[in-house]
């Protein structure tokens, strides 16, 4: 098989891949800075509570109107909001840290999802919100997550300063200005939109996986925040690319195999990684003069 | 000479636990003053109340035109997060929010004076250095340098010189006398009493109430120390509730 075969020609031959390939890049766009700030606040496990927390609002769209790409999102959107502001508010409002207030909510609203489907006993096949369909991206599809990171990529300009600041020293910020409380929660509703964009290519489990392995894995390179960023987005972007490549030759789900690529960059990023990676670790060279 | 913050039969504390019980006084403007008092006084309270960070459970505090926002306050300990990559250029312009806000940008005049600020407290070449590679002293004058930009009125500065070896301390200490000759308002809490007799015209010393409150010499007399040091800690979840606060 030539290069061009291996690499350009299912690009160019299907009209699958190439809508696969533009929703990766957009996807990417947005997940690259919000993982990268997701792990620099410590909140990367977050992101894995929002995901859980927006599949029930999905299976009730689902229930209710059955595989509709606007009932889905609008129902996902709903309850990811519900938790990432309710816990914000509980978190700020009370004693309560952040954490806790998040996993109480995401576990209320998971329980609740599940419950309201088997009470409709109907035999929902929700593999599709679970694992998405990359390959089965549609127009409306694509405008969504287009859309999504449109809003995304100008709110966090809007917000990246006060975003900047809450994250290096929250009480500097609180005591000259207020908007640290609504850049947070805006932070928050960003990650749920781009789960909710993230569910219909990779599913809700795995679009946090677009954001947090690219950023783990840009840590290990670089240490300047716009490069992480940079790094992140495109680590996030070459890892779809490569995924759908995987997933077109191999046959393999397309969710899976772009996931599993970031996987592997990030595994090579702990072990290579020149900032702070296993072998600039054991093997750190002669120190320095001053 | 008029006051730029009234203290009025002021109670702060946690959970109606008072740490401050009944406070009133003034602070003038300009003044220099110390805050002393053993720990758990409430002198860390005090200061969160001014800038507003604390609600008082009682009485009040004016600050006699001056808005929460256009008071500097260095917290104690600052709660920075040391690894967040950033620089000490960009930590130092933070001091500079009032002025531009979510939006404004940082022009050639902001820059140099972000760059003034950082040579003024003998950080030059400092700029690119990400903030985790900093010592406790530099740290500590980076954040004097955002105090500096801030330019405000009323600076609050929670036991500023801890854990700063004599050098660096010196140095702060210059910058806090040339914000007391721009007759900027100056508080501090301080437990080294020789720097506050030496640098320090006022001061008032807290056990949960003002044990005494003027010139530094009579202040900080032996006696009053004394008083001080008697005062108990007394957090006590059944005690009754105050019947002066009605």
């Amino acid at each position: 098989m030539s290069p061009y075969e291996l690499i350009v020609a299912p690009f160019t031959e299907f009209e699958f891949m190439r809508r696969a390939v533009v929703g990766v890049f957009a996807l990417a766009l947005g997940a690259g800075p919000l993982g990268t700030f997701l792990m620099l606040r410590r909140m990367s496990l977050t992101g894995d509570a929002m995901a859980h927390a927006i599949l029930p609002g999905a299976a009730i769209g689902f229930l209710l109107a059955g595989l509709n790409l606007y009932a889905m999102s609008i129902g996902g959107l709903a309850a990811g909001l519900l938790v990432a502001v309710g816990a914000g508010v509980v978190a700020r409002a009370t004693e309560l840290k952040e954490d806790a207030s998040l996993a109480a909510f995401y576990l209320i609203s998971l329980a609740l999802g599940v419950l309201i489907v088997s009470l409709r006993g109907s035999n929902v096949d929700l593999l599709h919100v679970l694992f998405g369909t990359v390959l089965g991206i549609d127009d409306p599809t694509l405008l969504l997550i287009s859309g999504i990171t449109t809003v995304t990529l100008i709110t966090l300009a809007v917000i990246w300063r006060p975003l900047v600041m809450d994250c290096v020293d929250p009480t500097f910020l609180a005591s000259v200005s207020r908007s640290g409380g609504i850049s947070h929660i805006a932070f928050l509703a960003l990650v749920v939109l781009n789960l909710v964009g993230g569910f219909h290519a990779l599913g809700t489990l795995l679009a946090v996986g677009l954001m947090m392995l690219p950023a783990a894995t840009s840590r290990f390179f670089v240490r300047d925040l716009s490069a992480l960023v940079g790094l992140s987005t495109l680590v996030a972007f070459l890892s779809g690319v490569v995924g759908l490549l995987v997933s077109y030759h191999l046959g393999t789900p397309s969710g899976p195999s772009i996931i599993l690529v970031a996987g592997i960059a990030y595994g090579f990023a702990v072990i290579f990684g020149p900032a702070g990676g296993v072998l600039s670790r054991l093997a750190p060279g002669r120190h320095l003069e001053a | 000479m008029s006051a730029q913050i009234s203290f009025r039969n002021l109670t702060l504390g946690y959970e109606r636990h008072p740490a401050i019980h009944h406070l009133s006084g003034e602070v003038e403007t300009g003044a220099l003053l110390a805050v002393c008092g053993p720990n758990g006084a409430g002198k860390s309270t005090l200061l969160k109340g001014i800038c507003g960070a604390l609600r008082p459970l009682g009485g009040s505090i004016d600050l006699n035109g001056i808005a929460p926002r256009d008071i500097a306050y260095l917290p104690q300990g600052a709660e920075l997060d040391r690894s967040f990559p950033i620089h000490v250029f960009d930590l130092v312009a933070m001091g500079l929010w009032r002025k531009a806000g979510l939006f404004g940008g940082i022009g050639r005049r902001d820059r140099d004076r972000i760059e003034e600020a950082i040579a003024t407290v003998g950080l030059q070449g400092f700029e690119d250095r990400p903030i985790g590679t900093l010592s406790g002293g530099q740290m500590q004058r980076t954040l004097f340098a955002r105090l500096l930009l801030q330019d405000a009125r009323l600076i609050l500065l929670d036991e500023p010189f801890t854990a700063l070896d004599a050098a660096t301390t010196a140095d702060l200490l210059d910058l806090v006398r040339r914000w007391h000759g721009e007759e900027r308002t100056v508080l501090a809490v301080l437990h080294d009493f020789d720097m506050v007799r030496e640098a320090f015209p006022q001061t008032l010393l807290l056990a949960r109430r003002a044990i005494a409150w003027g010139p530094t010499c009579d202040a900080l007399a032996p006696e009053r120390l004394l008083e001080a040091r008697r005062m108990g800690e007394a957090w006590r979840e059944d005690a009754p509730s105050c019947e002066a606060a009605a």
